[in-house]
């Protein structure tokens, strides 16, 4: 195991959103602070910072993390995606994205990063995800706006979209 | 109806491309200047105390540390912020000399990373000396309550009585007088986003640039100023493009604007400051907890003659400004939905020691229906009527209306939407679903509420608070401004700029809407700014985003500035075509005359034209480049001599009923069915009023069912984290029926009234009758306190099943104080335990996370000990001392623990008893009592962590005691049952 020094840097490499990034984190640093502040990738957001609120859920290796519960030093070698990977192309929206905006599933936008990943992640590893696993993955997450049904609502639109991609394909 | 959102305008909205891309820029992604600093703020851990000194060398030596900055520092560069009543306390936004709730700020640091800041908190030592906390509102008006404001001869802020029709003889008329009294507790709808500040000071002239993720009112502008001593000119205000939700509750972060401002013009750096989830919840700002005796005089049929208000607020430690706004924004609606021409009405407002309040989604609406519509209920129990029948008598049935205090309900038709909803609401099904409930010996209860909700403040209600005197001598205060802008570039492109401060609303997707019909646009061809900056955009006092004003009030002056400029357009338009401009008509794009579609100019061609061409404008025309309307209306007028006020424009209706079942032994709230009718005027967007009334709705079941800003009564507090203040999640929320129906209001220009708070004003009520109902047939008439937690009901509900045998119930305990009692078994001698107890090099050893114990006197012990509960870890200078010394037999500890994280003070008694196998039986009870932080956040943890340190403190003794480890499992039993 890699040995860490309280008050020195340490490097640290890891795959944000498919490229390689290096930068230099005390061991102390939270992996939402070092996203965001020192790798410059502000979609993910911090809501409550003790692992409630879900806002700054990430994906790391495939599965889902908080990431003001985890230290940078932690993703040493990991791979992280957050809610900019989910887009297929700039200017574009992913079928998830796409159903959120057509359901009014996000009114501030603040929390919704960090529930766009876990039902990514949900869709993605279970595609025959219905409303209780949706809701289960959602319980995960807190939300001051929406009330939560068009969020419901949207996920499940998406997963029926994407089943049916799947089938075509 | 209810609205079909397949067939029904649910347009998606603009804003949400970038909020679900991550590109989205809020107040913490913002770029700032190279060389700021970031801040962290040291806060008290008492309710009360007076500040002795505050020593903060070491966190200056602390390489990073740019500058500490204290009240006496502040109080240099600012002055204490206005308070809106006559009184003369002094609001510091820091503490200065005195604390007067937890988590009040004491100290800034200023670091080169919020990190580095941190640990300088860490380092600084405060002293102070606690003084007696007042916490309840109705003990802080008692003579002899400690008083918080020297300035003040008692914690009474402002008192004031109103008498409207002739009340008392109403009450001698009426056969019943029927009253209730309640307590609305304190709570907040918590937005996912933190407050944030980015300032900046320029000495040379410009004075402050400051960006927050300030919601409005811009009343505070002028407040701001007056506090750090500048004219409005000197202090410019940016909101960020995008807020995380606001709910009126970054209202609050105007005293961290002050704070961080001067902290800047102190450090001469620009400064950042982003709030975390433990201060927001401690201490940005909460909902006014508020004590109600509301009677009612009532004739034999249900109908209420009179209303009787007795309220006390509770404002918490400062008036702050804009309160006592909570208490006067539904001044002109304390009859609510019902036509009652007789009034009286006595309001307090008191400080206590909790944090202070301010707005907060519903702002005074949830305090006044809960009154309101519990004394409804009450009304029909005690008359043996069906609720029903109550509300339908009393219901205002034709409008305009005219209340008793003074406002004018706009439009309505309360009687229909009543009807309607009863009808499509299916009714009559929830009350065979309470029938058969009953039936199979459930408890299961059917609630109704019935509110008005206002909407579009008058700026001038505030001043109901001063007497008419005081008012004649400062000046009538009136009115509710918006302003909108719009302009026009040199290729054409209409951009509009509005002073709503959304936060998460779509407003910019509403107002592109708006304008792109006037001018025959698409929406997407219309570009809406809602960052507000008070340097370039045209605002009064009243911008913001607050009482539901957007829909009705800020797209009124959009829709006012749309028109106006399409009519000047028309007139360049009506040369250049040869037509009249009445003729012009704007679609797809292109400008033509009526009846000739042929013949078209491309929109772009006549907006650029005062660019490029203005020549070819009409000749007493100005050039057309931006149009600013500002839309005012008239019916806001100032508090009459009789205190009469229009305290809103706009007043919605709303009628709601659900089912509820509980849970005979959890006593768990389940909300089985709920409907909710809405008449907020004309509907500009399905999508977005729906997901205002969602939203609404889940604040209100958190409010009713689960979330308290809860106090101890030492004024620790008691709801640091989510854990603590639970916010439903999805799982939590009910299924919500929703209906409309359409009264457009005839004063604003989009026919548009509020729809965002009503369900915050209803909702907890119309849940609490539900439960009412429900405990009716075992416990007749109740008063409920919110939440409806399971322990509340269960008191309710049937005795607990017999404890099994040998259970011994824990003693009462008040706050977050801790008891327990245990025994320990160890080898050694009693002498031996004695003298390892007594001897401090030994005690570093045992003690868990001592830094070294050292021994000031015979009979004190002082050490350094981290100790950890929950997630809150910290280190605490910790001093014992021993009394009743009766060596080696027992002993009893006093002791006082104190640290960044907060404080704690216990006594214990240990006793040493010689067991037959020469062993030692050490028995062991404390208790406890602590503050600060670690209450605030690990609470629920307290008695696990308490029980740990206990049984490692054994552990170790035993060990110690035992000369080897290995000894420990034959030599240690552990049988604690610490409570």
């Amino acid at each position: 195991m890699r040995r860490l020094i309280a008050d020195q840097t340490h490097s640290i490499s890891l795959k944000l959103n498919g490229k390689p990034v290096h930068a230099e984190a005390e061991p102390r640093m939270l992996l939402s602070d070092f996203i965001r502040h020192v790798l410059g990738a502000k979609g993910t957001h911090v809501g409550c910072e003790h692992g409630v609120c879900g806002a700054c859920t990430v994906r790391m290796d495939g599965g889902l993390a908080r990431s003001c519960l985890t230290l940078a030093v932690q993703a040493d070698g990991a791979e992280i995606e957050t809610v900019e990977h989910l887009a297929p192309a700039p200017g574009s929206l992913s079928v998830l994205q796409n159903s959120f905006r057509r359901h009014h599933a996000l009114q501030c936008g603040f929390c919704t990063a960090g529930i766009l990943m876990s039902l990514d992640t949900l869709l993605h590893d279970h595609p025959e995800a219905g409303e209780t696993e949706i809701r289960d993955a959602l319980a995960g997450h807190l939300c001051r706006c929406t009330g939560y049904e068009p969020i419901v609502t949207a996920a499940m639109e998406a997963a029926k979209i994407l089943q049916k991609e799947r089938l075509n394909a | 109806m209810a609205f079909d959102t397949k067939t029904a305008d649910v347009e998606e909205r603009i804003e949400d491309g970038a909020l679900l891309s991550g590109s989205a820029q809020f107040i913490d992604d913002l770029p700032f200047a190279v060389g700021t600093l970031h801040a962290a703020i040291l806060r008290s851990p008492h309710a009360h105390a007076s500040i002795v000194s505050i020593d903060s060398s070491r966190a200056r030596a602390l390489p990073g540390v740019a500058a500490v900055i204290d009240g006496t520092a502040l109080a240099k560069v600012s002055e204490p912020l206005m308070v809106g009543v006559k009184i003369p306390i002094k609001c510091w936004p820091m503490a200065v000399d005195r604390a007067r709730y937890v988590g009040e700020p004491v100290v800034v640091v200023l670091a080169e990373d919020r990190y580095v800041a941190e640990d300088a908190l860490d380092l600084i030592e405060v002293t102070y000396t606690p003084l007696p906390p007042v916490i309840d509102p109705e003990a802080a008006l008692d003579m002899n309550a400690y008083v918080l404001h020297e300035e003040l001869e008692n914690n009474l802020g402002s008192e004031r009585t109103f008498r409207y029709g002739d009340p008392e003889s109403a009450r001698e008329a009426a056969p019943r007088c029927i009253a209730v009294k309640v307590r609305y507790p304190r709570n907040s709808c918590t937005p996912m986003e933190t407050y944030g500040v980015l300032a900046e000071y320029d000495p040379h002239g410009t004075g402050y640039d400051i960006q927050a993720n300030f919601q409005g009112p811009f009343s505070i502008h002028p407040v701001i100023a007056r506090a750090l001593k500048v004219s409005g000119s000197k202090l410019r205000l940016r909101t960020a493009p995008n807020s995380g939700g606001s709910f009126g509750v970054k209202q609050g972060v105007f005293p961290y604007i002050v704070l961080m401002a001067a902290c800047a013009r102190i450090a001469a750096r620009p400064v950042k400051w982003i709030e975390d989830r433990l201060e927001h919840l401690t201490a940005s700002v909460s909902a006014t907890n508020r004590v109600v005796e509301l009677q009612a005089a009532v004739e034999p049929d249900g109908r209420v003659t009179a209303l009787f208000w007795d309220q006390i607020e509770d404002v918490g430690a400062y008036l702050r400004a804009p309160e006592p706004a909570t208490l006067y924004r539904m001044h002109g609606n304390l009859c609510g939905a019902y036509d009652i021409a007789n009034l009286s009405v006595r309001n307090r407002i008191v400080m206590t020691n909790k944090t202070p309040t301010g707005l907060n989604r519903g702002f005074g609406g949830p305090q006044i229906y809960y009154a309101l519509e519990r004394l409804m209920q009450r009304i029909a129990q005690e008359l043996e009527l069906d609720p029903l029948d109550v509300i339908r008598r009393n219901l205002i049935s034709s409008f305009p209306y005219r209340t008793a205090s003074g406002t004018t309900y706009d439009s309505g038709d309360y009687v229909r939407a009543f009807d309607v909803a009863l009808n499509d609401g299916r009714y009559g099904e929830l009350l065979s679903r309470r029938d058969l409930a009953r039936a199979a010996g459930r408890i299961y209860g059917i609630g109704l509420t019935a509110a008005v909700e206002p909407s579009v403040s008058n700026m001038g209600y505030l001043s109901t608070a001063l007497t008419p005197a005081q008012r004649a001598k400062s000046g009538p205060k009136n009115g509710a401004h918006a302003a909108a802008t719009i302009s026009l570039d040199p290729v054409g492109s209409v951009t509009v700029q509005i002073d709503s401060v959304p936060q998460g609303q779509g407003h910019q997707t509403v107002a592109a809407k708006l304008v792109s019909g006037v001018l025959g646009l698409r929406s997407k061809d219309v570009r809406v700014v809602a960052e507000f900056d008070t340097a370039k955009d045209a605002w009064s006092i009243a911008a913001g985003n607050y009482s539901s004003r957007f829909a009705a009030s800020t797209l009124s002056a959009v829709q006012l500035a749309a028109d106006r400029l399409r009519h000047r357009l028309a007139r360049i338009a009506a040369g250049q075509l040869n037509g009249r401009p009445e003729d012009i008509v704007f679609a797809g794009g292109r400008v033509h005359l009526n009846g000739n579609p042929e013949a078209s100019i491309s929109f772009a061609r006549i907006a650029s034209a005062s660019h490029w061409a203005p020549g070819t404008l009409p000749d007493d025309m100005d050039p057309v480049v931006r149009e600013t309307a500002i839309w005012s209306p008239e019916e806001l007028a100032a508090p009459t001599g009789e205190d009469g006020i229009n305290s809103s424009l706009c007043h919605s209706f709303i009628f709601d009923f659900c089912g509820v079942e509980i849970d005979a032994v959890s006593g768990q709230v389940r909300v089985d069915r709920y409907v909710t009718m809405h008449d907020c005027g004309r509907v500009l967007h399905a999508g977005m009023v729906e997901g205002q009334i969602r939203g609404a709705f889940a604040q209100a079941i958190g409010a009713s069912l689960f979330e308290e800003f809860a106090y101890g009564p030492d004024g620790a507090f008691l709801a640091g984290t989510f854990a603590d203040y639970p916010v439903p999640t999805v799982l939590e929320i009910p299924t919500l029926d929703i209906l409309h129906i359409e009264t457009p209001s005839p004063l604003t220009l989009t026919g548009a009234k509020g729809v965002g708070e009503g369900n915050c004003m209803s909702t907890p009520v119309c849940v609490a009758n539900a439960v009412a109902d429900a405990l009716a047939p075992k416990c007749g008439a109740v008063d409920l306190v919110l939440p409806l937690t399971p322990a509340r009901i269960a008191e309710f509900l049937d005795a607990e099943p017999a404890a099994p045998e040998g259970y011994q119930p824990a003693a009462p305990t008040t706050g977050k104080g801790l008891t327990g009692r245990g025994r320990a078994k160890v080898s050694a001698s009693p002498q031996a335990i004695w003298d390892l107890l007594m001897d401090p090099e030994q005690l570093a050893a045992i003690i868990p996370g001592a830094h070294g114990v050292t021994q000031p006197s015979e009979d004190r012990f002082s050490a350094d000990v981290t100790l950890g509960v929950g997630p809150v870890k910290g280190r605490y200078k910790v001093d014992v001392a021993l009394s009743e010394l009766d060596p080696p037999s027992s002993a009893l500890l006093t002791g006082r623990a104190a640290g960044a994280l907060g404080m704690g003070e216990g006594t214990g008694r240990v006793s040493l008893t010689v067991l037959p196998d020469g062993g030692t039986e050490i028995a062991y009870e404390y208790e406890a009592r602590v503050g600060g932080k670690v209450a605030s956040v690990g609470g629920r943890l307290l008695d696990g962590a308490a029980r740990i340190v206990i049984g490692q403190f054994f552990t170790a003794l035993g060990r110690r005691a035992g000369g080897q480890r290995s000894l420990f499992a034959r030599l240690f039993v552990w049988i604690g049952d610490g409570k």
